[in-house]
């Protein structure tokens, strides 16, 4: 029987090893990475930091704030 | 800046194309993570290697279908923060449990089980492996669970309270909210009609393989997986369907009429197999709805309340009313919903004004009007009604469809079953050509259902021209078009991608 902290480093390098021999071994999986790696960084980098502001966190500071401006739409007060 | 009809326009329709470019990658996924746990059981079962193969053949299409798809659903979320912030406050708190435990599962899931799947082969056991591609499938699944929770939730919104000092909804009932019957049919609805896509796709692809006269013992395993599972799934899209439409007729009436573009309601009412609409029509004009049409008596009465005698209303019914049948008329639902939208600004005037008295008095009156809220937004009675033609069009095209399914898998499974598919050329044609229809099927089920129940953002409540944020128009059209090119571009590689690895076989992986 192995010690319990031999079975869990173990563990932890049998998990290492799926991963890094899954990734060195891709074949079109390459490609497809780079592909969600372009898109994430479109999306996030680009679109959210450019054109998809909070809109309701920037333009107030807390949530009383922002329920009472809702309040407002709904009660359509000017 | 005000709310403008062509911001709400625009909003809508950026969301849309997102929506419905995330729809393209989605039910595949659903379904086919379940057909290659099938043919992996198939494997581990028989310890044949060549259903080893056939495996993660599929498990390579399934992977690019993934990664492409992956994230494109975030793209929702950045438009609710950005354009939809009104609606997002609203609903704030109902959403946010149901989402942040698919988001939470999704993330598990995918960085474990996934990994065991495409990395794992000849590192776990083969037990050890199929656990984790079932898992992959079923986690997949209630993820998409989560999601239809919260768009249940919209088209027949239930377990919550209105706080009308912070202007959300707050969750009372959980379970109520999980097990809405709106939310149960469409989540049925919706992974079975995945199962079918993906049915379509791998029977498709493996007829192509037998067009070309190329790993024939491969495509007819695969075909037999696909016609089998693609039969019990369109079966029971069919009972998922049915019951999907029984939720609507109780719930959304508006949405069932316009999907059959019945106008006037009546016992008995039959379901238009085919029919063309009369374009000169309108509410306020005697003419026939239909420029031709064949029905199917009795049929709408009976999808929509189980009862063959049932009345089903129609549109003149709902925007008019019918006291026999006890429906309020529209007109009179936004009077309603105005003295509910007076009495919530009259509440929150007295409140501030520390006037605690009539501020109690004020929120009676909205609490007995609440239920006609979204009316008091709406300008006028006809905004209540859907597009007729969109609604009937992407009905009749989803169920239309869905029938040639279950004959084309009847058909296939015959063949399959008797040897005779691979000779069989007009048979593999079809099949490689209903993949596309497979798609049209599922946008057009996305369509029915979302544009059928506008003008609702959330149902009866919220319209769509509430729910949006003041922000220019023009940065939402700007946004659109982004997405266009950006979604456009990653289909584009899908297909290639996707094109390139079939073309290159079973062998090939």
């Amino acid at each position: 029987m192995l010690p319990m902290e031999t079975k869990i480093i173990h563990f932890f390098r049998s998990v290492y090893f799926l991963y890094y021999d899954g990734f060195i071994n891709m074949k079109v999986g390459k490609t497809l990475w780079l592909l969600i790696a372009i898109k994430l960084f479109v999306m996030f980098a680009i679109l959210k930091w450019l054109f998809f502001p909070d809109v309701l966190q920037e333009r107030f500071d807390n949530d009383a704030q922002r329920g009472q401006y809702i309040l407002q739409q709904l009660t359509q007060e000017k | 800046m005000e709310h403008t009809d062509l911001l709400v326009d625009w909003s809508r329709a950026q969301f849309a194309l997102t929506a419905l470019y995330h729809w393209l990658f989605v039910p595949l996924t659903l379904g086919l993570t379940f057909i290659v746990a099938i043919m992996e059981t198939i494997y581990v079962k028989t310890g044949d290697p060549k259903w080893k193969t056939t495996t993660k053949y599929w498990m390579g299409l399934l992977a690019i279908n993934f990664a492409i798809g992956l994230a494109t659903g975030i793209i929702m979320e950045f438009e609710f923060g950005t354009n939809w912030s009104n609606y997002s406050w609203i609903v704030g708190d109902i959403f946010g449990a149901p989402l942040a435990i698919e988001g939470l599962m999704a993330f598990f899931m995918e960085s474990t089980f996934f990994a065991v799947m495409f990395f794992g082969w000849e590192k776990v056991s083969k037990k050890m492996h199929l656990t984790s591609t079932w898992l992959v499938a079923i986690g997949s699944n209630l993820s998409a669970l989560w999601i239809l929770i919260a768009n249940g939730w919209m088209q027949h919104p239930v377990g919550m309270h209105f706080n009308p000092d912070t202007a959300r909804n707050e969750m009372q009932n959980f379970s109520e909210v999980i097990f809405n019957p709106n939310a149960v049919s469409k989540f049925l609805h919706t992974v079975s009609s995945g199962y079918v896509l993906a049915s379509l796709f791998v029977l498709g692809i493996s007829a192509w393989y037998m067009l070309k006269k190329r790993d024939i013992a491969f495509a007819r395993r695969s075909a037999i997986v696909a016609s089998s599972f693609g039969l019990i799934a369109s079966l029971y899209l069919v009972t998922t369907g049915d019951q999907s439409a029984h939720d609507v007729a109780l719930t959304q009436p508006m949405k069932l009429a316009a999907m059959e573009g019945l106008y006037d309601g009546e016992k008995r009412a039959g379901i238009i197999a085919f029919g063309v609409l009369n374009s000169a029509k309108t509410i306020s004009n005697d003419l026939d709805p239909f420029i031709a049409s064949v029905e199917i008596p009795g049929a709408l009465s009976f999808l929509g309340y189980h009862n063959i005698n049932a009345f089903v209303p129609g549109i003149n019914d709902l925007m008019n009313g019918n006291n026999k049948r006890g429906i309020i008329s529209i007109p009179e639902k936004m009077k309603l919903g105005k003295i509910a939208v007076a009495s919530l600004g009259a509440y929150k005037n007295f409140k501030k004004a520390k006037d605690t008295e009539h501020a109690a008095e004020a929120l009676k009156v909205f609490q007995a009007h609440q239920k006609y809220m979204g009316y008091g937004y709406l300008k006028k009675p006809e905004d209540a009604v859907p597009s007729i033609a969109l609604s009937f069009y992407s009905f009749h095209t989803m169920v239309g469809l869905g029938s040639w399914f279950i004959i084309l898998f009847i058909i296939s499974l015959y063949y399959t079953m008797t040897h005779e598919m691979h000779n069989k050329r007009w048979l593999q044609y079809l099949a490689l050509f209903t993949i596309p229809f497979g798609y049209v099927a599922q946008e057009a089920g996305w369509i029915t259902a979302e544009a059928g129940r506008q003008p609702w953002a959330i149902q009866d409540l919220l319209p769509v021209g509430m729910a949006t944020s003041n922000v220019a128009t023009t940065s939402v059209m700007i946004t659109f078009w982004l997405f266009a090119v950006l979604f456009t571009g990653l289909l584009i590689a899908e297909v290639k991608i996707m094109l390139t690895q079939i073309k290159s076989g079973p062998e090939g992986h």
